[in-house]
């Protein structure tokens, strides 16, 4: 079986031989890993192809196979969210998501690692170890759904299920060189996806091509009534996939191309920029002038959440306990063996932001930032149809070269978490190399117009071949 | 006569009550009838607080603020949000109680009570929903307790918090305030006062315009009274030894009937307020008009109303409407073309009356008979039907029976289970008027014509008793109730 398939390809070999040898094959390739991109993998997923095949089930991706980030619920696997404090719990329902993706006859491969609880853009913060970039097993696959970026890249997995709070989707996918799309807020139920930053996260799929992130879209998006942010757009995601860009209206903004930007990946994404005008688009500048207060409400916003969402892991009814002398002894040592460093720092930092005193200055003046850039987003869309502009800076970074300077490591997140904070959909697509690394171009469109960004995606990678070159680390 | 409020006493309340009567929780689908259940069996993963749920709003929650509201002639806000309210409790699932801040559902209110001084308005801060906490139990006494074990059961309980203006003169009015509050919500149908849990009530209380201080999670109307008369005492103490009250929270110990200090203003927990992201602000103005056609006729009111349709006196009134259950047993008697003012009588005076002297607490009423259930153990409970009043009511306007009997049949009625008519019981025991009054005369003879007995009996022997009993039946030729005979004489002799 090709190491490589896409969604389709998977779907003949399952025509050709049976779902459970397709998901065997996958199992294959992943006990041969170099990449440490699974933390749990499935002890199921051959039974459930097996049942697949009895049931001769139809659903669009009967056997397919799948691999899931670790914050996500799936009933019968573990649920750690990369931390130590949630050792030995397993959710007893399935993510709105899961449900979505079983009715369909999809096979969960396994859990994917991830930055501790999303927090960071490495996957290096994950109490089970840094997952390898299979482009350079030095470098970090980018976070924080770094395993599910990396498992795609590798081969060991055909698509995956990320979520992206601040780019944790996209990031990785570029690192990577996969194809990742980080949807509007509301369009997939959050039900089941254990929270980091409720107001900025969305469950984003991971693939090596547009069409499969369509496939995948189509299966999970929709209205859910338990999720009350979720909202029914009634998209057709596969319909979107018409390689045509004539007369698209592009904006490029400036604040994206900001100093610390690699030449080559500024270069890399004007060449994609010129591949549209070649294709018939135009391009001009946009200026979006509070981007550059993106990046500090964005962490404001997110700690501040995440310090309340992160509070029931006290020891008292799942994961870790550790024994105290009474109750709050016990939380105390629990949370203070349980979570990592930068999972307490956020937490600190997110108490901070919120407690008397500061509230207004930092959290308030957050939301506040929040609006205006909100704002620019509108503004710079309502003149053209997308924006355009790299994913990362820079290309992927060495394990360990920043993990200790938390400041640099959240700068990486600039292009990507405004986009959060907008709610905006945006994808990353591969579109160059740098020194044998992928960079990302990032396409982002008005909210639950995902139809305009995977058509230019779509057409983007049908006149390129970025999106077809693998990493020979892994091969 | 103008109350005039000698100590200077400030009282607020802020009152916790339970939409008991809504089927599910706040926030999920469970449901809400866990009184009985074992524990941490009415539970889901969003109530239990598991890692990736989230909450999704009850309408029926909002609904029954907004009708809690009305009735408080609250303004109900344009815009309303949820909060997260953060601290650490073992009974709180998230670590967080989604609750309101800001954008309360209802501000600006009034409750009027019997004030000290007559009509007394007493002002509504706000009343905010909120979810309740689960609950601890403690393996063995508090103090001394081996252990605590959590009942999720209650966790996610729709809540509605009111909290008043400092408007209260004194423990009296705070009672009352309740008492009227109470009524309120049950007129509503929002709430069942008789279930454990159903209100927790906060008090605050300065004298002479002073500090004030906050008595946290009173359980009982006459508890928050004791706690109150505590208090005061304590804090006027405090001055007349010329020290000065202290901000701060305390608890109120039940068993011991005193207030002990739980923690001083700097030690007040910062709870880092924000807006629940999970949970969108909701525009509810467009709901109003509905929910308003919805609302009942509300106590005073419904008072108006029984001294004009009725012809009784604004005590009966008051008191008839001091319950709706009693209000709507009451109305159900009269439609039976009883004489409305005499069923009053019967109903508000006697039978109340005799509720209260055994401690006993209206829990329902189906239309044709009223429940209630003892205050403190609820194994005790009986019924009275609305038939057997009408049937009361009619042979005592008939003057087939004496005051005296219609008592007695009332009595009889709530200290048994059986099923008997008055009529049952005024033939059993010989109550109807000629046999009754035969039974007074023979009584009244018999004593007349037996000194000796008398005062043997009253000097302490018991056997003339039995004698004086034998006499009335003979007299009577055997038509008089022993036991009634015996009770009548001692009655009769002793007072
Ligand atoms: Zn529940």
């Amino acid at each position: 079986m090709a190491k490589w398939m896409s969604v389709a390809q998977v779907k003949e070999k399952i025509e050709e031989s049976s779902a459970e040898e397709v998901t065997a094959h996958y199992l294959e390739v992943i006990k041969k890993s170099k990449i440490n991109g699974y933390i749990k993998v499935s002890e199921k997923a051959l039974e459930q192809a097996k049942k697949i095949d009895a049931e001769e089930h139809d659903g669009p991706l009967a056997g397919v196979p799948i691999a899931i980030k670790d914050n996500i619920s799936v009933v019968g696997l573990p649920s750690s969210c990369g931390s130590k404090i949630l050792e030995g719990y397993a959710p007893p329902f399935n993510a709105h998501v899961i449900e979505k993706l079983l009715a369909a006859g999809a096979v969960i491969l396994g859990k994917t690692n991830m930055d501790e609880f999303a927090m960071g853009s490495s996957t290096e913060t994950s109490y089970f170890g840094p997952t390898a970039n299979p482009w350079d097993l030095e470098r970090v696959p980018g976070g924080s759904s770094g395993g599910s970026a990396a498992v795609v890249a590798a081969g060991e997995a055909p698509f995956s299920l990320g979520s992206d709070t601040g780019g944790s989707v996209r990031c990785p996918a570029a690192f990577c060189g996969v194809v990742g799309l980080k949807p509007t807020y509301g369009a997939i139920s959050r039900y089941g996806v254990v929270a980091y930053a409720n107001s900025l996260e969305q469950v984003g799929p991971l693939a090596n091509n547009v069409r499969d992130i369509a496939v995948l879209m189509d299966v999970i998006a929709g209205y859910d009534r338990r999720d009350s942010t979720s909202i029914d757009s009634k998209t057709e995601y596969q319909k979107a996939l018409v390689e045509d860009v004539k007369g698209l209206k592009i904006g490029v903004p400036k604040e994206f191309f900001g100093e610390g930007t690699h030449p080559d990946v500024e270069k890399a994404v004007w060449n994609a920029i010129h591949k549209y005008e070649d294709l018939g688009a135009t391009w001009e500048e946009v200026s979006m002038p509070h981007i550059k207060y993106a990046l500090a409400s964005y962490y404001i916003i997110a700690m501040s959440e995440a310090s309340s969402n992160l509070a029931r892991f006290d020891g008292t009814r799942y994961g870790l306990r550790e024994n105290g002398e009474n109750w709050h002894a016990m939380v105390s040592k629990t949370r203070a063996e349980g979570f990592g460093t930068e999972a307490k720092r956020r937490i600190l930092l997110g108490t901070y932001a919120l407690s008397a005193g500061y509230h207004d200055k930092y959290y308030l003046k957050a939301l506040k930032v929040r609006t205006l850039v909100k704002q620019d987003f509108d503004k710079a869309l309502s003149k053209v149809d997308l924006l355009m502009a790299p994913t990362m800076p820079n290309p992927a970074f060495k394990i360990g070269e920043k993990i200790e300077d938390p400041l640099t490591l959240y700068l990486s997140d600039v292009n990507t978490c405004p986009i959060n904070l907008a709610g905006v959909p945006s994808i990353s697509v591969p579109c160059g190399f740098t020194d044998g690394l992928p960079i990302g171009l990032q396409i982002i469109g008005k909210p639950f117009d995902e139809p305009a960004v995977l058509r230019a995606a779509y057409t983007f990678e049908q006149n390129t071949d970025y999106h077809t070159k693998r990493p020979l680390e892994v091969a | 006569m103008v109350y005039e409020n000698p100590d200077g006493v400030r009282i607020g309340l802020e009152i916790h009550i339970q939409l008991n009567k809504l089927k599910t929780k706040m926030f999920c689908g469970c449901s809400t009838d866990y009184h009985n259940a074992a524990p941490n069996t009415h539970t889901c993963p969003v109530c239990l607080g598991l890692p990736g749920t989230l909450p999704v709003l009850n309408k029926k929650a909002v609904e029954a603020a907004i009708k809690v509201g009305l009735a408080l002639e609250g303004e109900i806000a344009e815009e309303t949000q949820f909060h997260r309210k953060n601290y650490f409790y073992p009974d709180l699932p998230k670590g967080f109680q989604i609750t309101q801040y800001d954008f309360p559902i209802v501000s600006n209110g009034k409750v009027v009570i019997e004030g000290e001084d007559g009509e007394h308005a007493v002002g509504i801060t706000r009343a905010h929903m909120e979810e309740d906490p689960g609950k601890l139990v403690h393996i063995g006494s508090i103090g001394k307790s081996k252990g605590v074990l959590i009942d999720y059961n209650r966790s996610g309980m729709p809540l509605i918090e009111t909290v008043t203006e400092p408007d209260m003169r004194s423990p009296k009015e705070a009672r009352r305030f309740l008492d009227k509050f109470r009524n309120i919500l049950e007129y509503l149908d929002v709430f069942d006062g008789n279930l454990e849990g159903a209100m927790r009530v906060d008090a605050n209380v300065s004298v002479h315009w002073g500090t004030r201080v906050e008595i946290k999670n009173i359980s009982s109307h006459k508890g928050v009274e004791r706690a109150l008369l505590y208090e005061i005492m304590r804090q006027k103490n405090v001055i007349r030894r010329g020290g000065k009250v202290s901000q701060e929270t305390r608890h109120y110990d039940e068993g011991r009937g005193v207030t002990l200090s739980m923690r001083t203003k700097e030690e007040a927990e910062d709870y880092r307020y924000f807006r629940e992201p999970d949970l969108m602000p909701m525009q509810v103005t467009d709901w109003i008009p509905a929910i308003k056609e919805t609302l009942p006729e509300l106590p005073d009111a419904k008072r108006s109303r029984f001294i004009e349709q009725y012809g009784i006196t604004d005590m009966h009134a008051k008191s008839l409407t001091s319950k709706i259950m009693l209000a709507d047993f009451y109305e159900d008697v009269c439609a039976e073309g009883v004489d409305p003012k005499i069923a009053a009588t019967w109903t508000a005076d006697v039978f109340l009356g005799e509720l209260n002297y055994r401690d006993l607490a209206i829990s329902s009423y189906d239309g044709k008979k009223i429940s209630f259930i003892h205050a403190k153990d609820p194994k005790i409970k009986n019924s009275f039907k609305v038939s057997d009043m009408v049937e009361l009511v009619n042979l005592f306007a008939e003057g087939k029976i004496s005051d005296r009997a219609a008592v007695e049949v009332i009595r009889t009625m709530l200290d048994t289970t059986e099923e008997k008519t008055p009529s049952h019981i005024i033939e059993e025991k010989g109550l109807f008027k000629a046999e009754d009054d035969l039974v007074t005369k023979a009584i009244a003879e018999t004593i007349a014509e037996n000194e000796a007995a008398v005062q043997d009996y009253l000097g302490g022997t018991e056997k003339s008793l039995n004698f004086l009993v034998g006499q009335v039946m003979k007299k009577t030729k055997g038509t008089a109730d022993a036991k009634t005979t015996r009770e009548l004489i001692i009655k009769e002799l002793k007072g």
